[in-house]
């Protein structure tokens, strides 16, 4: 049998110009820059402040700092203990952070979007790769990527405990029943970060794709169903709840600080 | 009605070759495939360009279009501007043969290194069952009409020569995720064989494969991501290993 690469390659058509496309094929990886820029600046800057994270008369805390772990923290806003030293260096909910990061890090999509817009291999398609040698993920430190199962589960929990502060922002300073503007924010952020995580594709992969025979598993089947259409729009929750999270805290902060007053519904 | 547009086409061979400009009539409805024929019917009748069905199913008139890897049958003149130059090259990633005809061979090579359909013991041809539910997944990538676009367009080879004789390409990596999925299928490595030998690891899911098909084949979301996953499952995964082993189910 013929071997391609035994043989020196059969040249290709000469073609000078590098592409060829005259769409505005540089506008989605410049976007992508600008939007993870913008919003890793924010999120750096916000966790190591470590201050108007929690707002202790209607009990909201920002996604940022939960679980709030340091000793620096507000023992009220410790609801899973404080065992972290307190340090400038150690950002209060250390504990969560990493494993978001890593959940982002190794997301297929993010992948995608990085690769394209900052590491620009290839930067779109038919525009040629900016880099001599390539082994995509096959080799140290790229095919740590499959690890993205690893933080799909760290997510996961981490979603739990989003939640039970989503639920716990319903009980005022003075143990009554309260909801306002900054519950509805605290939900969205919530139900959206279930969204993304239940559209991964690792989760996709868990609930059902992995099945050789969906006919023996009904119940899979339907779930499978499901997180698929999700999947389907894995980008936009991408997008989303990096908004919903930056907005949350920002929210939070704004009422901790008193740059603005929560809107009370009930108490 | 018809106008005259500005177009450029790449003429040349493996010793090399140019782009050429021409001004070619245009009518309503017609395809970039159209105009290709129309100067082999005028100026240029020499000029090589494979085709074959102009109905968008046999794959052979892939090519670039305004550098975009598109189907000259299925790209409209109506989906560009009046006086827009449209610029027609061959396929980049394979050697070029004459014009906008190139060898795909390479694709023909991979697709007999991959493995076929493995006969399930004790079924003889013919008694095969299988229910929908089960083949569906398979079935979105039997669309495949082997254009070789994604192949194509796929920057592990496009930008990176070297990397051909270790990467298999998208077409194959759908092709082995087909049969992996396929209810009747008896080989169970196939996982394995796309990580090591098909080299589904060079694959950085930026998906030009998925934009460029013709035939809108989920090739990352439904064939790619969900191989990657099945050799994470075999190799890395704790909670899927102990379901296994307290379960004990086939899947
Ligand atoms: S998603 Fe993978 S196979 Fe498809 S074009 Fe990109 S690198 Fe190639
Ligand atoms: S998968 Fe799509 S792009 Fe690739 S060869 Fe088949 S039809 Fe063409
Ligand atoms: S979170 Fe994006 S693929 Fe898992
Ligand atoms: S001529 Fe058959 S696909 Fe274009």
């Amino acid at each position: 049998m013929t071997n391609t690469a035994t043989q020196p390659p059969r040249p290709r058509a000469a073609i000078a110009a590098k592409t060829l496309r005259t769409d505005r094929w540089w506008l989605a990886p410049l976007l992508t820059v600008l939007g993870l820029g913008a919003w890793v600046t924010y999120a750096t800057v916000r966790v190591f402040l470590q201050n108007n994270y929690w707002v202790e008369k209607y009990h909201y805390l920002t996604p940022f700092y939960s679980p709030c772990v340091s000793k620096g923290c507000d023992p009220h806003a410790a609801h899973f203990g404080q065992f972290l030293p307190d340090s400038p260096l150690i950002p209060y909910a250390a504990l969560s952070l990493p494993f978001l990061l890593l959940f982002r890090l190794t997301c297929y999509y993010y992948r995608k979007a990085y690769y394209r817009s900052f590491w620009m291999s290839p930067p779109a398609c038919a525009v040629p790769d900016g880099h001599k040698t390539y082994g995509g993920e096959t080799r140290f430190p790229l095919i740590f990527q499959n690890a993205h199962r690893y933080a799909f589960y760290a997510a996961v929990v981490i979603s739990l405990i989003n939640t039970w502060d989503a639920f716990l922002a319903h009980e005022k300073a003075d143990g009554a029943f309260g909801f306002g503007l900054g519950n509805v924010v605290l939900w969205v952020n919530v139900i959206m970060l279930w969204a993304y995580t239940a559209s991964c594709h690792s989760c996709r992969h868990i609930v059902g794709g992995r099945l050789k025979h969906f006919s023996k598993h009904p119940v899979r089947y339907k779930l499978w169903g499901w997180v698929s259409v999700l999947n389907g729009k894995h980008m936009q929750l991408a997008w989303i709840t990096l908004a919903t999270l930056a907005i949350t805290d920002f929210y939070v902060m704004a009422v901790a600080a008193g740059w603005i007053n929560d809107l009370r519904f009930v108490g | 009605m018809a106008s005259k547009r500005q177009f450029r086409v790449w003429r040349g061979d493996e010793n090399g070759g140019d782009l050429q400009d021409f001004a070619v009539e245009v009518n309503e409805g017609e395809v970039v495939l159209d105009i290709v024929h129309r100067l082999q019917a005028t100026e240029t009748p020499d000029l090589a360009v494979r085709w074959n069905c102009k109905a968008g199913k046999c794959g052979s008139c892939s090519m670039e279009i305004n550098g975009m890897p598109k189907l000259a049958c299925m790209t409209r003149m109506s989906s560009f501007a009046e006086d827009e130059t449209i610029t027609i090259t061959p396929l980049r990633t394979f050697p070029v043969m004459r014009d906008l005809v190139t060898d795909v061979s390479f694709n023909y090579e991979k697709a007999r290194e991959t493995p076929s359909f493995a006969p399930p013991a004790g079924v003889a041809p013919g008694d095969y069952r299988m229910q929908q539910v089960d083949v569906e997944r398979s079935q979105e990538f039997r669309k495949c009409i082997e254009c070789f676009l994604c192949q194509n367009t796929c920057h592990v080879v496009r930008d990176h020569e070297e990397n051909k004789e270790a990467f298999s390409g998208p077409r194959f990596f759908i092709r082995a995720a087909e049969l992996d999925m396929h209810p009747l299928d008896a080989k169970t490595d196939r996982k394995e064989y796309a990580q090591a030998e098909q080299g589904l690891g060079f694959c950085n899911i930026t998906k030009c494969c998925t934009e460029v098909c013709p035939e809108h084949i989920k090739i990352t979301d439904n064939a790619i991501i969900p191989m990657k996953e099945r050799v994470v499952d075999r190799r890395y995964d704790p909670i899927v290993w102990l379901g296994s082993k307290i379960f004990r189910r086939t899947s």
